[in-house]
Formats: structure tokens, sequence, C-alpha cells
């Protein structure tokens, strides 16, 4: 018996063999996330059973891991310049992107919008020491020259090169969640004699309302992350702020600056880890709340 | 001897275009005040172009160019310095219901809301009696807060309606409106517009031709891009002078 539905042809092998292959590249994101969690998590552990003294690790200001007599492992003064240099650069980059997004979406027509949209995705193709570069030779003397300050390495120059960084993504993220919305509800709201401004404002935001949210914490979640910029333009000095003229290090920085000169397996390398850990988990976390809300965005779509 | 009823709307000479595409050419009509205006014609005839250059919607519209006149009450549309004001005046059914994705209070409220309203209590008014006048009111009393997007297609094509009616607009224009509607809510749409003609001028774009003939007072027959016809709906149906285009039509003949 061999009838014509029992025969298994060509079509049908490539087939089984395309969709295990697309499977493993799908499961392996999973795995590389999995394994890489744990890696980290390893090297902490160590530190966080033995070492770790939980109130200090997050309360005090003193970072002072390589002292012989009274190592002191506080990570409050590099939470404070992380929280900083990210709080100012989305003070920053907020406004400029959901501006820039409000713009192409509502108003650049045509090759202007072509153009635009290019020059962004550029923008966000800047490596970024580059970025660093430019926060050390340009920020640098202009914050010297015109706040008359000794010093221009500060939570202001890597505030505005952070959120100069983060502002293309969010703008392409908040610009793909302005142009979701339906063109007829621009429509509707139009010929009941809508003013462009109240079309965008009462119309086309609130129904982009979870995409531009989660651009936003994108955002912050690239301004957690990054490294080398901030190393660069921030000063790198242990410091809780008081001013935007005050230096400080961020708590990326510190593992990328010190991690090579320390032991393998000394509680300094276990407290950087468990400072990756951190970052690890509040990474995650940012693009979690992102996700979820992206996607409770086409639910909520889904239902008109 | 029955006074002529005054014209809401005289159309002149007008034209449609997009891009070099002539989709209208030189349509002249009448839309006398408180009457239903009924406008048939297969599709690409040109009937949403035609209703789209009366509020001026073409400036929205990238690529439309409207030529020729559109008198509002004797005055050219173009003259309204303040075009929101003008749209405010003329209240648009689109052919699919376009919920805004808000509650319904607030779709009903939209308008006013963003023309300054904020008394509660008028605007709560406001919505019970266009609710009312949209026959929409008795089923969605008790769930004034919940997402339009929540009813049903005939429920949300009424929502526009009641919508459209928060300005108090003095035209109103319906496009193909019962496309997405079943027949038993079409019928009670077709018995709200025979009331609100008391009050309002009503311009119908239909491709049901037997709607025409149930509700306009006055039909025009579009094909192509041209007027062939315009006159009492009756007249349209069996007069003795028509177009031998609008016979085929009306019978079924095409399109
Ligand atoms: N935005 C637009 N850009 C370019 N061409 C358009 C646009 N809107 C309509 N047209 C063209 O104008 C012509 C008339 O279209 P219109 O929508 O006015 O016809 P209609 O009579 O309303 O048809 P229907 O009964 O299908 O709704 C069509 O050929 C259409 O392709
Ligand atoms: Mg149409």
């Amino acid at each position: 018996m061999n009838a014509e539905f029992d025969r298994l042809d060509r079509a049908w092998y490539i087939d089984r063999i395309a969709k295990g292959l697309i499977f493993l590249c799908g499961i392996s994101a999973i795995i590389f996330i999995l394994s890489i969690f744990v890696f980290i998590f390893a090297q902490a552990f160590g530190f966080i059973t033995e070492d770790l003294d939980v109130g200090e690790f997050l309360t005090d200001p003193t970072w002072r891991p390589t002292s012989e007599s009274n190592p002191v492992y506080g990570t409050l003064a590099l939470i404070a310049g992380t929280a900083s240099v990210t709080g100012l650069a989305m003070l920053i980059s907020v406004p400029i992107s959901l501006g820039a997004a409000i713009y192409i979406s509502e108003f650049a027509t045509g090759r202007t919008k072509e153009v635009l949209k290019v020059v962004i995705e550029m923008l966000a193709a800047i490596p970024s020491v580059v970025w660093g570069f430019i926060g050390l030779t340009i920020m640098n003397p202009l914050i010297i020259q015109i706040f008359d300050v000794p010093m221009g390495l500060n939570v202001l120059n890597a505030g505005i090169i952070l959120g100069l960084m983060a502002a293309p993504i969010m703008t392409t993220i908040a610009e793909d969640a302005l142009k979701a919305v339906p063109d007829s509800y621009r429509e509707a709201a139009e010929a009941m004699g809508a003013t462009r401004w109240q079309i965008i404002r009462r119309v086309v935001l609130p129904s982009a309302r979870n995409g531009l949210t989660a651009a936003v914490l994108l955002g912050v979640g690239r301004g957690f992350g990054e490294t080398m910029a901030v190393l660069m333009a921030s000063g790198h000095s242990v410091n809780l702020p008081t001013s935007p003229f005050d230096s400080v290090r961020a708590l990326t920085a510190t593992i990328a600056a010190e991690l090579g000169e320390t032991a393998h397996g000394s509680p300094h390398f276990g407290a950087l880890f468990t400072i990756g850990v951190m970052l690890l988990l509040i990474t995650f976390a940012i693009n979690l709340t992102a996700d979820l809300i992206i996607r409770g965005g086409w639910k909520q779509r889904g239902h008109n | 001897m029955v006074a002529l009823p005054a014209n809401k709307l005289e159309i002149r000479g007008l034209d449609v275009s997009y891009g070099q595409k002539r989709v209208l050419r030189d349509v002249d009509l009448d839309v006398p005040a408180n009457q239903i205006f009924g406008i048939i014609g297969p599709a690409n005839s040109g009937k949403t172009s035609f209703l789209r250059a009366l509020n001026r919607m073409d400036e929205m519209t990238s690529g439309m160019q409207v030529s020729g006149q559109v008198l509002l009450d004797g005055a050219d549309v173009r003259s309204w310095r303040n075009v929101y004001a003008l749209r405010a005046r003329i209240g648009v059914v689109f052919p699919l219901p376009v919920g805004l994705p808000m509650t319904i209070r607030q779709n009903v409220t939209f308008a006013p809301r963003m023309r300054g309203q904020k008394n509660k209590a008028r605007l709560d008014e406001l919505v019970e009696r266009c609710l009312r006048r949209a026959a929409l009111w008795e089923e969605v009393k008790d769930r004034l807060d919940s997402l339009g997007s929540m009813l049903s297609g005939g429920q949300q094509q009424r929502l526009t309606i009641a919508r459209a009616l928060s300005q108090e607009p003095d035209i109103l224009l319906l496009d193909e409106f019962s496309i997405a509607v079943d027949p038993v809510t079409t019928m009670r749409i077709e018995d709200v517009l025979k009331e609100l003609k008391q009050e309002m001028t009503i311009v119908l774009v239909t491709n049901l031709v037997q709607q025409a003939r149930r509700l306009a007072d006055r039909t025009a027959f579009f094909l192509n891009g041209e007027c062939v016809e315009v006159g009492k709906t009756e007249s349209l149906f069996h007069g003795d002078h028509r177009d031998p285009r609008t016979v085929d039509y009306v019978e079924g003949r095409f399109g």
C-alpha cells in the first residue's frame, strides 16, 4: 500500500528540517540568556554567601574594594551615579524623542520623512565609545566654559551624552507606536473639526500610550546598561552627587574599569559580579515590563 | 402655495481630482434645507469624494484638489478662515463605524470637550440627548463608561451618529452608513434620519438604490465622476425624461 497521502516527498522533508532548525535558533536565544545568567550568578555566588552584607552593599556610599585592611563594598554611590546620569538622560531624551517621533509620524511627509528616519537610524548605530569621545573632547571644555566649573566630566556631561544615545532608539520605537494608530481615528477626529494638535493630544497619544511607555522604558534600559560612554564622560569618581556638576561613577563603568585588575575568585571579583547580577535583574525587569506593556497594547487593539 | 425651501448647499462647477486623475467633473446641484438629499451611483463614481469636498476634508488628503464652489448658506466654504468651526457645523458618518478608542461617553463628548465644555451636568445631558436621537440610549445607558469598541457593529455606527450630532451640526453627511449594519438596525437608523431632517440637512450617499428611494426628498445619480441626473427622488425612479443611464442603474441593469 503506497497511497498518495502516505508518500513523503522532498518538500515534506525540507519543511521538517527547516522547522527543526528554526526551532533550534529560537530556543538558543533562551539558552544563551539562561547560561549568561547562570554564569554571572555562579561567579557572584561565593561573595554573596560569604562576604556579602546586604545592608552595607546597598546603603554604604563607600566603595573601597582594594583596601588591604578594611575593604568596604558599598554600592550606594554607584547606584546614585547610575541613577542620576540615567535620570538626567531621560529628562533630556524623552521630550526630544517623543517630539521627534510625533514630527516624523504626524507632520513630516515624503522625502523629509525618509531622510529623517535614515538619519535617526544612523545615529543609533554610532558606537558608544565615539559618544564617550565626544563627551571627553567636546562636551568637557564646553561645560567648563559655559558654567565656569573646574571639571566638565560629570553628571551633566554623561547625562547629555547618554540622552543623545538613547534618543534614536526611543524615537524609532515611539514612531512605530504612533504609526500603529489607525488613520481612520485621525480622520474621524479631523472631520469633527479637531485641529492637528487636538488630534495628536486627544486621539493619537492616548491610543499609542502603551507603545510610548515601552519606548521610554527601553530608553531607560539602554541608559542603565550603557558603560563606555558613561565611563568616559562621568568623571568616574565615587561620589554621592549633589549637583549636576559632580563627577560620579556608574555601576557598569565600575565593572568595566576594575574587573581586569581583580584577582579571579577574590571578594572584590565576587562583588563586581554581584553588581552584574543586580544590573542584569534590573534591566531584565525593565525590558520585561516594556514587553508586557507592548503586548497588553496589542491585546487591547485586538478587541477592536 | 408652498414656499420653496431655501438651499442649504449650492454646488457650482465642482471638480475633484487626485493628482492627475479627475474623479468628479463640473457638478452643479442644490441641496435644500431640512431635506434628505440622496446620492446614488456605482463604485468609483465619486460619491465619497463629493462628500469630502463639502467640509474641506480635501485639505487633509494628500493629492486631493478641489475647484469650483461649495456655498453653505450662500457663502463659499473656502472663505471660512476657521476650517475647524466649519467642520463642527457639518457632522460626518463614515461607511465603517470609527469608534474612537475611548468609552461610549467619551466618544459622544469628544467634540464638546475639545471645544472646552467641562460642565459635567451639561455633558451628561448631551450624552443622553445624542444617544437617544441616534436610537442607542436604551441599549447602552447602563454601560456608558465601557469601551465603545465593545459594541456591535450596528451599535457602533449609531454611536458615530450620536457623536456626529454632539456638535448640533446644520448638516449631516452620511457615507454608505449601512454597509456594516444589519437590516433591522438600518431601518431604525432610517427612522432616526427622518426625524433628524426637521432640524438639519442630510446628505445621504448610499449604494442601496431603494434606501435613497425610501428616504431622500431629492436624489442625484453619479456615474464615473459625472452628476448624470439630479431631481426629486420619485422623478429619478419614474420620470419620463430620464437619462437612459439613470434608468439602467435604478432598475438594476448595471453597477
Ligand atoms: N485618497 C485618494 N487618492 C487617490 N485616488 C482616490 C482617493 N480617494 C478616491 N480616489 C479615487 O477617486 C475615484 C472616486 O472615488 P470615490 O471614493 O469618491 O468613489 P465612490 O463613489 O465613493 O465609490 P464607492 O461606492 O466604492 O465608495 C476612484 O477612482 C478612486 O480610486
Ligand atoms: Mg465611497
